[in-house]
C-alpha cells in the first residue's frame, strides 16, 4: 500500500511582516484523517501559518503542497477548492438564515442563475448533518441555536463542499466541558471517515486529548511536531514559552481575616437562586461553572447591575443595596467583565485614556479641565506598576496584545483603590505567559494591597493555582466549596459537570 | 415560504391581527370606512408609498439603507414631464419608460458611493438627496407641470375591476394598486427564490461572513440600491398619474413614512430581516391610521403627530422582540 500523501505540506515556508519574520523556515503537514494540534503562544505565528495554508497570504519562501501536488499560488478560492476550509472562532455563520442554507450558502456564487429549490437543499442538509449523526432541524434559524450548534453548522458547510482538512481555530474557548466532549466525539467520527483536523486551542489538556500529534510553535519557529505520547501538559508549555511553569498552588493560608463581603441566600429569577458567601480580605475566592451557571449574573448583581429579588449584601458587616453599579464603585466594588474587548475598552483610544478612565474626577483641575500631564503620569505610573507592555502612553489599546489589554483594563480598576475586585475570566483566550502574569497581579493585590477578589473562572487548574477557597457553581446555585489542597483537577471537574 | 424565516412571520400574523383591530375600531368610529370604495381608494391612494416601500425593504434586508429615493421619484418624474409635455408623448407605455433608466442610474450612483467611500449609507443617501433634489431645483425653479396629453390622463382611471356605487359613480380596483401587489410578489420570488436574493439576506445577516464566502459584495449593494431606484423611478410615475401633475417638492419630505411602513413590516435597521408581505401590510397600517383620521377630520398636524408616534412604537416594539430573542438564545 502507498504511503498515504498529506492533505497538504508547507515546506520551508518564511514569512515576514515589514520587518519583523512571523514564520521562519516552517515545516509542517498533516496526514489525511489526522488531528493536528498547533500550539503557540500569542504572536507565534500560527494565525500566520493558517492564512498561508489557505491562500490568505503568500509566503516569501516556500513551498505548497497539497496532496503532492506542488501550488505555486494558493489563493483562498483554491484552498477553498481543495478541500481546505477554516472554520473560525467566530463562525461566520449567517444568524438570520437557515441550519440548510447556511451549510449550501457557498453554492449561490456557482448556482448564480438557478432557483433556490428549498425541498432540495434540506433534504442535502440532513443528509449531511447524518453524516455526523447531529440531529439539528435543517430549517431552524442558525441564530437561535446554542454557540456549540452553531459551530457544528460551520463544520457541516466544510463537509458539504467536500473538505478534506478542517481547520479549527480555538473552537472549545465558549464551550461548557460537556460540549467540548461532543465536539470531540464528531471529530473522531469525522476523523474515521477520513477527513484531516488541525486543532489550535490555548487549552493543552485539550490538545493533548484529542490530537495525534501536535506541533509547537515559538516565536515563528516550529519547535516540533511531536506523536502524542511523547508529550506531557508540563512538557507542552515549556515548550511553548521555553520555561518551566507550575501547577502548584500559589497562595499562602491565609491568617484569620476580616470579612469584607457576605451575601446572604441571593436569588434572581431564571438566573441563579440561594446564593450564600462570604469573601476576607486579601483572600482570593475562586468561583468555577459552565458558562449558562449564573455565575456572571451573580458578580454583575454585587456590582449593581442586576438587582436581585431576594437576599442581601453586605460590605464589612453593613447591609447595602445598590441601585446602579456607580453605587457599587463608590462603595470600593471593581468589576473586569469576562469580555473585555466588548465591555471593556474603547480600542482606539489611547492606552493612558483607557487606564484613567475610572479616575477621572480625581485628574480634573480647579476649573474643571483635564489635566492631561497628570492623566500621563498616572498612567505611565500604571504601565510601570503592572508590568504592561505598551509601546508609549499614547499608543492606542489596540496595538497591545490580548494580555497586555487585559492588564490595561485590571489596572484601572486598581487606580479606583477598591476594596473588592470581581475578576471575570480574566485569562480567557489568552496565552500561558499571559495568564502567569494576570495570576501574580491577582496575588499581588489580595496579599500587598488587602484587596478581595472574586475569581471566576472555567478552568480547573486556574482555581487550584491562585485561589484560597474555590466555589462550584451549577445551574444557579452553589453546590460545594472546597479548599485547593481538599481537591484534584479531576474530582473538581466532575463535581462542575455534575 | 417554509424558510420565510420565523420571525418574519410571527411578525406578519401579529400585523394582520393589528390590521383587523384597527379596522374594526375605525369602522365603528366611521361606517364609511369599511365601505369598499373607501378600501379601494386607500389602495389606489398608497400605491406610490407601497412601491417604494418594498424598494426600501430590500435595501434594509441587505443592511443597508436609502433616504435619497424620494429625490430619485421626483427627478424621474419631472423629466419624465417635461419630456411629454414638451414633445407631446401619446403613448403611455413610452411615457412609463422614461423614468425607469433614471432611477436606476441614480440608484447605482448611490450603490458606487456606499461601495467605494465605506462610508454609512444613510450618511451617503442623505447627501445625494440634497444634491438631486437640489439640482432639480435648480435647473426647474421649482415650476409645476401639468396638462399632460389625454391618454395619459385616462390611464389613471384605469381599473382592473369596476362597481358602481349607490351614487352612481364609477369606483374599482386601480390599475396601480395592482402594479403595487404584483411588485410585491415579484420581490417576494427575487428575494425568496433567486441567488440574489439569498446573498441580500445573508449579507444583511452577516457581512464578514458573506466576504468570507467569496460573495461579490459590489454586486449585491448595486442590485439593491438599483432595485430602489427602479422602484422610484417606477413610483414616479404612479405618482405624476395619481395626481395629473408634478411638484418637485411633493414627494421629498415623505421618507420616514415609507421607513416605517418597512419597519412596521419586520424589517430592521440592522439587516437581515424582514418580508414583502409584512411590508405591504405595514404601508396598510400607516393608510388606514391616515384615512382613520381623515375621515375623523383630524388636521394634518395630528397626522405628524400620530406618525412619529407609530415609528416610535415599531422601533420600540422591534427592540423588544429582538431582546426577548436574545434572551431566549441565551437560555438561562
Amino acid at each position: 500500500m502507498p504511503e498515504k500523501l498529506p492533505v497538504i505540506r508547507l515546506a520551508h515556508i518564511t514569512k515576514r511582516y515589514g520587518g519583523v519574520v512571523a514564520l521562519r523556515d516552517v515545516e509542517f503537514s498533516v496526514l489525511p484523517g489526522e488531528v493536528h494540534g498547533l500550539v503557540g503562544e500569542n504572536g507565534s505565528g500560527k494565525s500566520t501559518l493558517v492564512k498561508i495554508a489557505t491562500g490568505v497570504v503568500q509566503p516569501e519562501e516556500g513551498e505548497i503542497f497539497i496532496e503532492g501536488q506542488k501550488i505555486s499560488r494558493l489563493t483562498p478560492y483554491l484552498a477553498f477548492k481543495r478541500g481546505i476550509h477554516v472554520v473560525h472562532q467566530d463562525l461566520s455563520l449567517f444568524p438570520n438564515l437557515s441550519v440548510a442554507e447556511n451549510i449550501f450558502a457557498h453554492e449561490y456564487i456557482e448556482r448564480n442563475r438557478s432557483f433556490v429549490v428549498w425541498q432540495d437543499m434540506e433534504r442535502r442538509a440532513l443528509e449531511v448533518l447524518g453524516r455526523l449523526g447531529v440531529e439539528l432541524d435543517p430549517r431552524e434559524i442558525v441564530g437561535r441555536l446554542s454557540f456549540a450548534d452553531q459551530q457544528l453548522v460551520a463544520i457541516c458547510r466544510a463537509i458539504a463542499s467536500s473538505a478534506k482538512l478542517i481547520i479549527l481555530d480555538e473552537p472549545t474557548s465558549s464551550l461548557t466541558f460537556r460540549e467540548v466532549q461532543r465536539l470531540f466525539g464528531f471529530i473522531r467520527e469525522l476523523k474515521a471517515q477520513g477527513i484531516a483536523f488541525v486543532f489550535i486551542s490555548h487549552r493543552l489538556d485539550e490538545v493533548l486529548e484529542i490530537s495525534d500529534v501536535v506541533t509547537v510553535l515559538r516565536d515563528g519557529v516550529n519547535i516540533g511536531t511531536f506523536p502524542k505520547g511523547e508529550l506531557t501538559k508540563a512538557r507542552l508549555s515549556f515548550l511553548m514559552t521555553g520555561r518551566e511553569i507550575t501547577t502548584e498552588s500559589l497562595v499562602a493560608d491565609l491568617p484569620e481575616a476580616r470579612e469584607i463581603l457576605r451575601v446572604e441566600r441571593l436569588t434572581r429569577r431564571g438566573e441563579y437562586a440561594d446564593v450564600s458567601f462570604t469573601l476576607h480580605q486579601g483572600e482570593i475566592l475562586g468561583l468555577i461553572g459552565p458558562r449558562g451557571s449564573g455565575r456572571t449574573e451573580v458578580a454583575l448583581t454585587i456590582f449593581g447591575l442586576r438587582p436581585p429579588d431576594s437576599g442581601k449584601i453586605f460590605l464589612e458587616g453593613k447591609e447595602v443595596v445598590f441601585r446602579s453599579n456607580r453605587d457599587a464603585i463608590r462603595h470600593g466594588i471593581g468589576y473586569v467583565p469576562e469580555n473585555r474587548l466588548l465591555q471593556g475598552l474603547v480600542l482606539d483610544q489611547p492606552v493612558a485614556d483607557n487606564i484613567t478612565v475610572t479616575i477621572l474626577g480625581e485628574l480634573v483641575s480647579r476649573f474643571g479641565f483635564l489635566h492631561p500631564s497628570r492623566k500621563i503620569a498616572v498612567a505611565e505610573r500604571a504601565i510601570r506598576d503592572f508590568g504592561i507592555k505598551a509601546p508609549a502612553a499614547d499608543a492606542p489599546v489596540r496595538s497591545l496584545s490580548g494580555g497586555n489589554q487585559q492588564k490595561v483594563v485590571l489596572s484601572r480598576w486598581i487606580l479606583t483603590a477598591p476594596k473588592i475586585l470581581i475578576l471575570d475570566t480574566p485569562t480567557h483566550g489568552v496565552d500561558v505567559a499571559a495568564k502567569e502574569s494576570i495570576y501574580e497581579m491577582a496575588l499581588g493585590l489580595a496579599r500587598e494591597r488587602g484587596i478581595g477578589i472574586l475569581f471566576i473562572s472555567d478552568e480547573e487548574h486556574e482555581v487550584l493555582k491562585v485561589c484560597h477557597r474555590i466555589l462550584v457553581m451549577r445551574e444557579g446555585r452553589i453546590v460545594r466549596e472546597y479548599r485547593p489542597s481538599e481537591v484534584t483537577e479531576e474530582a473538581l471537574r466532575r463535581e462542575i459537570v455534575g | 415560504m417554509a424558510l420565510l424565516g420565523r420571525v418574519a412571520r410571527s411578525t406578519e400574523v401579529y400585523l394582520v391581527g393589528v390590521l383587523l383591530v384597527l379596522s374594526v375600531v375605525l369602522f365603528l368610529l366611521n361606517p364609511k370606512f369599511a365601505t369598499l370604495e373607501n378600501i379601494f381608494d386607500v389602495l389606489r391612494n398608497n400605491s406610490f408609498l407601497g412601491i417604494v416601500a418594498l424598494g426600501e425593504l430590500v435595501v434594509l434586508i441587505s443592511g443597508g439603507i436609502d433616504v435619497s429615493f424620494t429625490a430619485i421619484a421626483t427627478v424621474a418624474q419631472y423629466v419624465m414631464g417635461v419630456l411629454i409635455t414638451r414633445y407631446a408623448v401619446e403613448s403611455v407605455f413610452l411615457a412609463f419608460l422614461i423614468p425607469i433608466p433614471i432611477g436606476i442610474a441614480l440608484g447605482a450612483f448611490n450603490a458606487f458611493l456606499v461601495n467605494r467611500t465605506r462610508v454609512h449609507p444613510v450618511i451617503i443617501t442623505i447627501s445625494n438627496l440634497n444634491v438631486f433634489y437640489g439640482l432639480l431645483m435648480v435647473i426647474s425653479k421649482g415650476k409645476w407641470i401639468y396638462g399632460f396629453p389625454a391618454p395619459f390622463r385616462d390611464f389613471a382611471r384605469l381599473k382592473v375591476l369596476t362597481l358602481v356605487s349607490e351614487k352612481g359613480v364609477d369606483y374599482g380596483l386601480s390599475i396601480f394598486t395592482v402594479v403595487w401587489f404584483l411588485i410585491a410578489v415579484v420581490t417576494w420570488l427575487i428575494l425568496q427564490y433567486l441567488p440574489i436574493g439569498r446573498k441580500i439576506y445573508a449579507l444583511g445577516g452577516n457581512s464578514e461572513a458573506a466576504r468570507r464566502a467569496g460573495f461579490d459584495i459590489f454586486r449585491i449593494q448595486l442590485f439593491v440600491y438599483c432595485y430602489i431606484g427602479f422602484l422610484s423611478g417606477l413610483a414616479g410615475f404612479v405618482h405624476a398619474e395619481l395626481n395629473q401633475m408634478i411638484q418637485p417638492n411633493a414627494i421629498v419630505g415623505r421618507e420616514l413614512d415609507v421607513l416605517a411602513a418597512a419597519i412596521l413590516g419586520g424589517a430592521s435597521v440592522f439587516g437581515g430581516a424582514g418580508s414583502p408581505l409584512g411590508v405591504v401590510l405595514g404601508v396598510l397600517f400607516i393608510a388606514f391610521v391616515k384615512n382613520g383620521l381623515i375621515l375623523m377630520k383630524a388636521s394634518a398636524y395630528w397626522h405628524q403627530v400620530i406618525m412619529g408616534f407609530i415609528i416610535v412604537l415599531a422601533a420600540t416594539l422591534s427592540a423588544y422582540q429582538q431582546n426577548l430573542e436574545r434572551k431566549r438564545r441565551k437560555g438561562v
